[in-house]
């Protein structure tokens, strides 16, 4: 059976910037890919490739054995590629329900008449928020008006929603508390059991390792290690994050800040 | 699970205070309404009310149009002078070609589909903002229609319109009255309400109204999700053109004369309608039913001076303390559905 998703020595270039080079995994039905690395390592660039947003400019991207090249995030969608933006990509003026089927609204009647099914809509929405944890007591309230949290749950509900074969999550947890963070964790777990392949792009070692089968650790656009599990331990994975003998450095800087 | 819970129930509360956008729009309107009722007499007879919707009826189908285009964040400032210029294009192929007048109708709508067509390529091809694609198309238009009417008529004026084949019936689709009682209104106010109606159900009922808001709102998330950003806004702009192509038929048929130079300056007033009817500036917010209720203040505020005697500076005075009101509370709206919240 071949991977959900498979790059081979990807690479992109934003003008002269050289954002991601020569960069290879894959993600496999039921497993999550972790995506790790510094800020503007280039984990953003590689999932938005994956999510249709942009295209790369060398190697070669399989889904499902096929080799593809997305020119929308519709495309991906369509081939089952669901994605939860850094951003969130919610419109925060919108209510809650209408940010959660943009796109894919739910619709009734035909030709002129085609319209949207709001009851359906507003059900639906509250449903899908419910089973993650969430229970707004208005899905009619602006997305705006959520908090970080919230607002990440809508988009990750969403994507669990109409995501049929791959989530791709860029720093979910990034903004969140300890307990909000465990909760998104644990629904990240809930999908791969579910048989969904994840990608779960993180800065946090602690929160990649333990729902993670596999692990990237990107630097300035280079994959610096890509390990399975079983081949890399908590502590390893950590210092190969930081850079081993930067870790050190800042260790060292971080003692002669904290005494006067 | 329920660690949410205390601050759902905050969140509730401070949705609830977000009222609709037209909410503003509409208590203006009662207050413009009531008070004109009482300073002017005339306003409230028959005569009075059918000159006052009239003078609504054609800036509010605009008004209309331009709230849609705004709630998906673009403006068009080519919209005032496209219903001279839709008039022109009708009036030049009827009467000095001699074409049937529906025929030259429906050329004449081919036209501004196809300039709003290109209002909205050139917009989201190049990024530009609106304003200035669409303040170079308000300028040509401008020079087109003075030029090509010169060269065709050796004046600044299209006329005979009542002579040309077709006109009967065309003059009765876009330019007839109807009684109520004894008093005659104007058809437009019609095409108003039909064409305010229709979009508001498009805004709120359908998958494109869906987009509209969410193009606005945030295009880069829009299209993130899937919705056809730039369809959805080249399809706002030609409903805009569309629009235009409207008036300048009720205009041409009614009046059977049109000036090169007439338009200008209305754009102005269809974006103050718009955001009299809770329109924001910044998109993503409004509606259309606010847009035709903005119309509906400028026309009764417009007629009502001239009811009671007034001078019609005063018309600016009192528009200028509208369009502050207005944008004053659009303002409190956002920034309540915008506020970040951790
Ligand atoms: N649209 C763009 N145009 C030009 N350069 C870009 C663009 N997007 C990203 N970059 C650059 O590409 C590099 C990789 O960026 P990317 O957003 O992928 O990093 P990241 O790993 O997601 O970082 P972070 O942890 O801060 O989210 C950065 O140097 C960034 O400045
Ligand atoms: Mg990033």
């Amino acid at each position: 059976m071949s991977a959900l998703i498979e790059v081979d020595g990807i690479g992109k270039n934003y003008g002269n910037v050289v954002a991601l080079h020569d960069v290879s995994t894959v993600v496999n039905a039921g497993e999550v890919t972790c995506v790790l690395g510094d800020n503007g390592a280039g984990k953003s660039t590689l999932i938005k490739i994956l999510a249709g947003v942009h295209q790369h400019d060398s190697g070669r991207f399989l889904v499902e054995g096929e080799e593809v090249r997305l020119g929308s995030p519709r495309d991906a969608l369509d081939l089952g590629i669901a994605t939860v933006y850094q951003d969130l990509a919610v419109v925060p003026l919108m209510s809650v329900w209408r940010n959660f089927f943009l796109g894919s609204e739910p619709t009734v009647g035909f030709g002129p008449f085609q319209r949207l099914d709001r009851r359906t809509g507003r059900e639906t929405a509250r449903k899908a928020l419910a089973d993650l944890g969430i229970d707004l007591r208005d899905v009619e309230q602006p997305v705006g008006t959520l908090s970080g949290g919230e607002r990440q749950c809508v988009a990750i509900a969403r994507a669990v929603h109409f995501g049929a074969k791959v989530l791709i999550l860029d720093e979910p947890t990034a903004a969140l508390g300890v307990k909000q963070a465990g909760l998104v964790l644990r629904h990240v777990a809930q999908a791969r059991d579910r048989g969904l392949g994840v990608v779960l792009i993180t800065h946090n070692p602690h929160h990649a390792y333990p729902v993670g089968s596999r692990f990237l650790v990107l630097k300035r656009g280079a994959s610096l290690r890509s390990a399975e599990k079983k081949d890399i331990t908590l502590e390893e994975l950590t210092r190969q994050m930081a850079g081993g003998a930067e870790l050190e450095a800042l260790e060292h800087e971080l003692r002669e800040v904290s005494s006067p | 699970m329920t660690t949410l819970d205390e601050r759902v129930a905050q969140n509730g509360l401070v949705s609830r205070l977000i009222v609709r956008p037209e909410i503003g729009a509409l208590i203006g309107a009662l207050a413009v309404f009531v008070f004109f009722s009482i300073v002017a007499d005339k306003f409230l007879t028959a005569a009075g009310v059918a000159t006052w919707l009239d003078d609504s009826a054609t800036l509010g189908i605009m008004a209309v149009a331009v709230a849609l285009l705004m709630i998906g964040g673009e403006f068009d400032l080519s919209a005032g002078v496209m219903t001279a210029s839709t008039a022109l294009v009708t009036a030049i192929l009827a009467v000095e070609v001699g074409l049937n007048v529906w025929l030259a109708l429906l050329l004449s709508l081919v036209f501004a589909l196809g300039v709003g067509a290109l209002n909205g390529w050139i917009v989201v091809r190049t990024g530009l903002p609106s304003f200035i694609v669409t303040l170079g198309t308000f300028l040509a238009l401008q020079g087109l229609n003075l030029g090509i009417t010169r060269l065709v008529t050796n004046s600044v004026q299209v006329s005979g319109m009542r002579s040309t084949d077709g006109y009967e019936s065309a003059g009765f689709v876009f330019a007839s009255t109807f009684q109520v009682g004894d008093t005659p209104f104007q058809i437009s106010i019609v095409w108003w309400l039909g064409f305010a109606a229709l979009a508001a159900w498009v805004l709120v009922r359908t998958k494109f109204g869906n987009w509209t808001f969410a193009v606005g709102g945030s295009a880069p998330s829009a299209r993130a999700v899937g919705v056809p950003v730039r369809r959805t806004k080249i399809l706002l702009f030609m409903t805009t053109a569309a629009a235009g192509w409207l008036v300048g038929s009720i205009n041409i048929l009614r009046f059977t004369t049109v000036q090169a130079n007439q338009g200008i300056g209305l754009e102005f007033q269809f974006i103050i309608a718009a955001v009299i009817g809770g329109c924001l500036l910044t998109g993503g917010f409004g509606s259309a039913i606010g847009a035709a209720i903005g119309a509906l203040i400028f026309g009764m505020a417009r007629q009502g001076i001239v009811f009671a005697n007034w001078n019609s500076d005063w018309f600016m005075l009192f528009l200028g303390i509208m369009l502050l009101g207005a944008v004053l509370v659009n303002n409190t709206f956002r920034r309540r559905a915008e506020r970040v919240r951790r």
